[in-house]
């Protein structure tokens, strides 16, 4: 293991010039390195998440009492609009688009990302695409305002005349996310180390290659449906005008064919992250390994023919509610392999609840809480009770907050130290995980219950009788909101310090990232390992 | 350690992409501000020119880097195989993109239409908002009344899917003069395929002023007319650019670049002119003789 690491040291000494990391904001900006990119796009992501946090915070401040007090209601649709846009394509994939930078590399045994020039391009366009975004709210008549789903006609007949920068600035998010994924779909499928089989793959880089490939399959069409948004808005087509022969059905139809893959490619990586940190912490091999795999691909699969779940209530023929039903369903059986194997991990384990474990449990419990709600809302006549209400919005937090960002938060935790060469601040990081787990069932769970009632989602006001909920809810919001500043806090001291870590920062973990020193050298494996 | 393993080549520091990078801002925020201002007149246009010409340019010297490392002979094998991926990756994005477009004309032709005019258990839905509208495809009366002609597939279409299905062919031509190393075979095949493709551009432009004046078939005509002049629209888009693909490798080419077992950049531009022909294929198809 040493002598690995210490022959990455010297082939880091041996290139000079160019191999070690330039100085000042070029290194930045001309980069070509995976860790350099990695860490770009998780400090993107953190920044991001803390925008559309802001964002959540004021629809939460003026959802506190009924009536209207803070903010215009058009004001009110901007927010949940471009808070949904922020954490979907600002938060939670870039967040594992860095992620799968930083680890998929050294988890192969690759000496950088296929393609690292692209690599680079993928990245730097984000930002703009965001500063676009959020730059539109400031222009008279203000930023999106018709969701995050941007549903014609309210996009395309009802919006306001910025949407075109809303629909370039899609588009910009869209290309990035290919180039990313094609980089790791290349990286993955050509850079292994010799003796890296296929089924020797870690579990991260098994669902970011299946994520990969639903990025380049999906990201196009939703290119597609934001074009067509431009052409009904701006050049009198009718797509999604019945008057023309079009239908705004049409239009949720070819938005979902890429949402709904689109919520897969939000949680495989987090399956991915959760079965490397289970078994680390259970000291034992992970429970399944080939029916993870198999289950990874049969959800990505089955994510192409289930879109309609989410437009029962739009008249379709029944025999297409009943299709999508049952399809929908058919999706928690490999879902439940991976959670039974997840817990058959941990059955006899000799477990440890460090950080990324205490992360990696909730997100086991609470995605699976969100899966079932998944599974009510499968249900083609009990969703016509629950369709546009916060019923919805609590079952598509509990699989994407205490999902998706509890892994991002796991993973964040498990590999800092392999980032920075130091431990981060235990303490601190607890209180985090256990602020943020209380107050995120405070946030969400009440919405199932006023969900239930009736209470509809995106309006700025409500009903008397859902006040006591939503004044739960808000406070559960603001003490969500205010513990992830702990959490910038801990990785700010992580980077700048603490404890020395060993290559092996957990007793129990296995993989070739922890035979590389930490922090891990600028440069690995510029000759690939040979893998056993 | 495994000879067999060569030294895969990680580039140094580089500023095109971070210029690309700028290019596409000013190009997304170009492009948004002359739809915006398509009534109003503005300068948004000099924006979306500015982001173009700093892309052409990135593009130009990001290339000039690739191909003087290539020269070099800082690529493996193992990095050719990486290229071959990225580029069929890429043309896979492209096919889903159309996907998108041939999805909305299917839903059109077969559900939106044939509902409108009452079909299914909708009969209640075409007594309500437009009763004397009858559901046909071509959609040459749409629900509010507005009408065009129907483009047939015998002229000019037809001409085109032989000039293009030709085309593929004289670049078959050329990649195999290529891997025989018969330089002028080479040159002949890849003008001729240039050639072809100029010549199926001008028909088009031919064909859509004569759908604009002679039929009234305009990009606003309702769904066929959307769909007709989208899918046509950027397949035309794709052909400029698979044209322009040929010349640059054409002038490489007349430069000397390029050997029988090391021309990959040439075979990238070869599967994307082959990609966008079989698009047309099934436009011809579905948009035209369907």
């Amino acid at each position: 293991m040493s002598s690995v690491t210490e022959q990455q040291h010297d082939q880091a000494a041996h290139h000079d010039g160019h191999h070690h990391p330039a100085k000042g904001f070029k290194r930045w900006l001309y980069t070509t390195n995976h860790k350099d990119i990695g860490s770009l796009y998780l400090i993107f992501s953190l920044t991001m998440f803390l925008i559309g946090g802001a964002m959540a915070m004021v629809i939460r401040a003026e959802l506190f009492q009924p009536g209207l007090q803070l903010v215009e209601p058009h004001f009110f649709n901007q927010m949940t609009t471009v808070h949904g846009l922020i954490m979907v394509f600002g938060a939670v994939m870039p967040a594992f688009t860095g992620l799968a930078n930083w680890m998929v590399p050294l988890m192969i045994g690759a000496p950088d990302m296929a393609l690292p020039r692209m690599n680079n391009w993928s990245f730097w366009i984000l930002p703009f695409a965001f500063i676009i975004l959020l730059a539109s709210l400031f222009m008279p008549g203000g930023g999106p305002a018709f969701g995050w789903t941007f549903y014609a006609p309210l996009s395309t007949t009802y919006s306001n005349d910025n949407t075109a920068l809303f629909v370039f600035a899609v588009h910009i998010m869209g290309i990035s996310s290919i180039m990313g994924a094609i980089n790791v779909i290349v990286t993955i499928v050509n850079l292994r180390a010799p003796g890296m089989t296929w089924m020797k793959l870690p579990l991260f880089v098994w669902t970011w290659l299946i994520t990969a490939f639903l990025l380049i399959a999906v990201m196009p069409v939703l290119a597609g449906a934001v074009t067509m948004v431009l052409t009904d808005k701006y050049f009198a087509t009718s797509f999604f005008d019945a008057a023309g022969g079009g239908d705004p059905v049409m239009f949720q139809h070819i938005f979902w064919f890429f949402g709904h893959p689109e919520v897969y490619i939000m949680i495989l990586p987090a399956f991915g992250i959760i079965s490397t940190i289970v078994p680390t912490f259970s000291r034992k091999k992970l429970f399944g390994y080939a029916s993870m795999v198999y289950a990874t691909s049969s959800i990505a699969l089955l994510s192409f023919i289930v879109w309609a779940h989410h437009m029962f209530t739009t008249g379709m023929p029944v025999a297409g509610e009943l299709f999508f039903m049952y399809a929908t369903m058919l999706i928690s059986v490999p879902t439940g392999v991976k959670v039974f194997n997840w817990v058959a991990t941990m059955w006899r384990g000799s477990i440890s609840f460090e950080v990324p474990m205490l992360f990696s449990i909730a997100f086991i419990v609470l995605f699976t809480l969100g899966g079932f709600s998944g599974l009510m809302l499968a249900i083609t006549p009990a969703d016509f009770q629950y369709h546009d209400t916060y019923f919805v919005v609590a079952h598509f937090h509990y699989v994407l907050v205490t999902g998706a960002i509890f892994s991002i938060m796991a993973g964040a935790y498990y590999w800092l130290p392999k980032w920075t060469g130091n431990m981060f601040n235990i303490t601190l990081a607890k209180w985090h995980f256990w602020l943020s787990l209380v107050s995120v069932n405070v946030l969400f769970f009440p919405m199932h219950f006023v969900g239930l009632a009736g209470m509809p989602r995106r309006i700025p006001d409500y009903a008397l009788q859902f006040a006591d909920f939503n004044a739960i809810i808000s406070i559960g919001g603001f003490a969500f909101g205010l513990s992830q500043l702990l959490f910038v806090v801990v990785v700010f001291k992580c980077a700048r310090g603490g404890d020395k870590v060993p290559a092996k920062v957990w007793d129990g973990a296995e993989g070739l990232e922890w035979e590389v020193a930490s922090p891990a050298p600028y440069h690995t494996f510029e000759t690939p390992p040979e893998i056993k | 350690m495994d000879k067999n393993y060569e030294k895969y080549y990680v580039p140094a520091q580089s500023p095109w992409p971070i210029v690309g990078a700028f290019a596409m801002f000013f190009i997304a925020v170009g492009a948004g501000l002359t739809v915006m201002q398509a009534s109003s007149g503005g300068g948004g246009h000099y924006v979306l020119y500015a982001g173009i010409a700093v892309l052409l340019f990135m593009l130009f010297r990001w290339f000039k880097n690739v191909i003087e490392e290539s020269d070099q002979g800082l690529y493996s094998a193992q990095m050719d195989r990486s290229f071959r991926q990225g580029m069929s990756w890429f043309i896979f994005s492209e096919v889903m993109f159309f996907m998108a477009f041939f999805g909305a004309l299917f839903y059109a032709r077969m559900l939106s239409v044939p509902w409108l005019g009452g079909a299914g258990n909708n009969a209640m839905t075409n007594e309500v908002l437009w009763p004397t509208f009858e559901a046909i495809w071509p959609l040459v009366t749409t629900p509010d009344g507005g009408t065009t002609q129907a483009m047939g597939w015998q002229g000019l279409p037809l001409i085109n899917t032989l000039i293009l299905l030709t085309s593929s062919v004289t670049l078959h031509f050329a990649h195999v003069g290529m891997e025989n190393n018969k330089r002028g075979p080479l040159k002949v095949f890849m003008a001729l395929t240039i050639v072809l493709g100029v010549c199926f551009l001008g028909l088009q432009v031919v064909e859509y002023m004569h759908a604009y004046q002679d039929l009234g078939l305009t990009l606003d005509a309702g769904v066929y007319g959307n769909t007709f002049f989208l899918l046509t629209g950027f397949h035309g888009m794709h052909v400029t650019l698979g044209t322009i693909l040929l010349l640059v490798m054409l002038i490489r080419i007349l430069k000397g670049h390029f050997s029988p077992d090391k021309h990959f950049a040439f075979q990238a531009a070869a599967w994307y002119w082959h990609f966008v022909d079989v698009v047309w294929l099934c436009l011809f198809v579905f948009v035209y003789v369907l």
